[in-house]
């Protein structure tokens, strides 16, 4: 068939496929920014049951394969109470997962603001959250930005794992259309370009449009 | 909840897992093989004298890095036969992840190959060497040492990807896991001990990583 015929007969179902992928990557990312943040500052915490937590978390998320959590989230947390619909278990697991890489970013990038910066805070009286807020993570997210580019490509790679527990994700679709018609090459084919085309007309230029608006809110651009 | 360990099922299916585990370090350690010279070639290609070569490999590292490993995995696998090429499942995952992760390396190699100063090129053509002597000789040994934390880094990546080659039949841990728990309606056993033995390898795999680059780092004198 040729790959004309094959969009307008498939393209509908691809489309959806493609919603749902967009879906999954931005809860993913809320969780995974979220979390990141969280971490990522537990880990520079005084509190050594803070930290250590923190520690634990990064370590364990990060030694494990993204397909082993998504799975365990999915069918062993069940036994333990929790039940999540496979859409749910999805982006969780992957914001979970690259939350723990980017807590790792959110650190170093917090690390690399000037000690000048902290002292200055300290010496105008400002508590510690209003340091943390107003002084340091401001800065801190201008430093992390471009790796975060990265790893938001990264993560929306993993998105394609959530077809594995049936989330009818892009990837889900074009497995379906490969099992029903034998068409590999194009049902393949046309999700990765579809990917491609998330990742560098989408995600790409926009971080790289984040860079420039937070450079120009510190003065530097 | 119903939450009972048992140590019964766990002792059952542990030879098994760790068949599965050799199994996993096999698929990791050969797709790196593959990694280790596509990555060099591409990133060879990329400063080949003739514009357009320079430029398809660029595209096609960009594409590869940007899209899901399983697609490519996938595209392998059932995309192959159509061309009258029958792969087997180790065969096509090997190739999928290790052209996957050539292409990261080739970003590696390629920071590398830029460390490297002008002048050692220079150096080359004063004494006349040939382009294949410089290259073999002069420029890649002293390419490879910048490259080795991030050539480590890749290598505790590819093993956590191998999971992923189970989607297509390769009889990895997590397809062992899989069909362990299929068989006996049983899911917490074999998917915290997959997780275990993952965390068991990765975690010592990083750390083996961080000192082998504080040694070339001392033995450097940087």
């Amino acid at each position: 068939m040729p790959i004309w015929e094959f969009l307008q007969k498939y393209s509908s179902v691809l489309m959806h496929g493609t919603w749902v992928t967009c879906l999954q990557f931005v809860l993913a990312v809320l969780v995974a920014v979220s979390v990141a943040l969280v971490m990522g500052i537990g880990k520079l915490s005084a509190n050594p049951l803070i930290r250590g937590t923190c520690v634990v978390y990064i370590e364990l998320f990060r030694g494990t394969s993204l397909l082993v959590q998504l799975y365990w989230i999915f069918f062993v947390l069940p036994l333990f109470g929790i039940t999540l619909p496979n859409f749910t278990a999805g982006f969780i697991s992957v914001g979970l997962n690259y939350g723990a890489y980017g807590a790792e970013l959110v650190r170093g990038a917090i690390q690399a603001v000037p000690r000048g910066q902290w002292e200055a805070a300290t010496a105008l009286s400002m508590s510690p959250f209003a340091r943390m807020r107003r002084i340091v993570l401001p800065q801190a997210i201008a430093i992390m930005l471009p790796p975060w580019g990265n790893l938001l490509i990264e993560l929306l790679k993993g998105t394609a794992l959530v077809s594995l527990i049936s989330v009818t994700d892009l990837m889900f679709q074009a497995k379906q259309i490969n099992a029903s018609t034998y068409l590999s090459a194009q049902a393949f084919g046309t999700a990765l370009i579809i990917y491609y085309l998330f990742a560098r007309v989408l995600i790409t230029p926009s971080m790289r449009w984040a860079e420039h608006a937070v450079a120009r809110r510190l003065g530097r651009s | 909840m119903n939450f009972d360990w048992s140590w019964t099922l766990t002792w059952e299916i542990m030879p098994r897992l760790l068949w599965a585990t050799a199994n996993t370090l096999l698929a990791a350690g050969a797709g790196y093989a593959i990694a280790l010279v596509g990555g060099l070639i591409f990133a060879l290609a990329q400063r080949a004298a003739f514009g357009p070569i320079r430029w398809a490999v660029r595209e096609f590292v960009e594409f590869i890095r940007s899209t899901p490993l399983v697609l490519q995995i996938f595209f392998v696998f059932y995309v192959a036969p159509q061309f009258g090429i029958q792969l087997s499942p180790w065969t096509s995952g090997l190739l999928a992840i290790g052209l996957h992760y050539s292409a990261y390396l080739s970003e590696v190699y390629r920071g590398g190959l830029e460390a490297v100063p002008r002048g050692q090129w220079e150096a080359c053509r004063a004494i006349n060497m040939s382009a294949r002597d410089t290259y073999f000789r002069i420029i890649i040994p002293q390419a490879l040492v910048p490259a080795v934390p991030g050539m480590g880094n890749y290598l505790v990546g590819i093993l956590k990807d191998t999971p992923m080659l189970s989607v297509i039949g390769v009889m990895e841990l997590m397809h062992a896991a899989n069909s362990i728990g299929s068989e006996h309606y049983r899911y917490l056993e074999p998917f915290t001990l997959v997780g275990l033995i993952f965390f068991l390898i990765s975690l010592p795999t990083a750390g083996l990583v961080k000192l082998l680059e504080r040694r070339l780092r001392l033995g450097l004198g940087l």
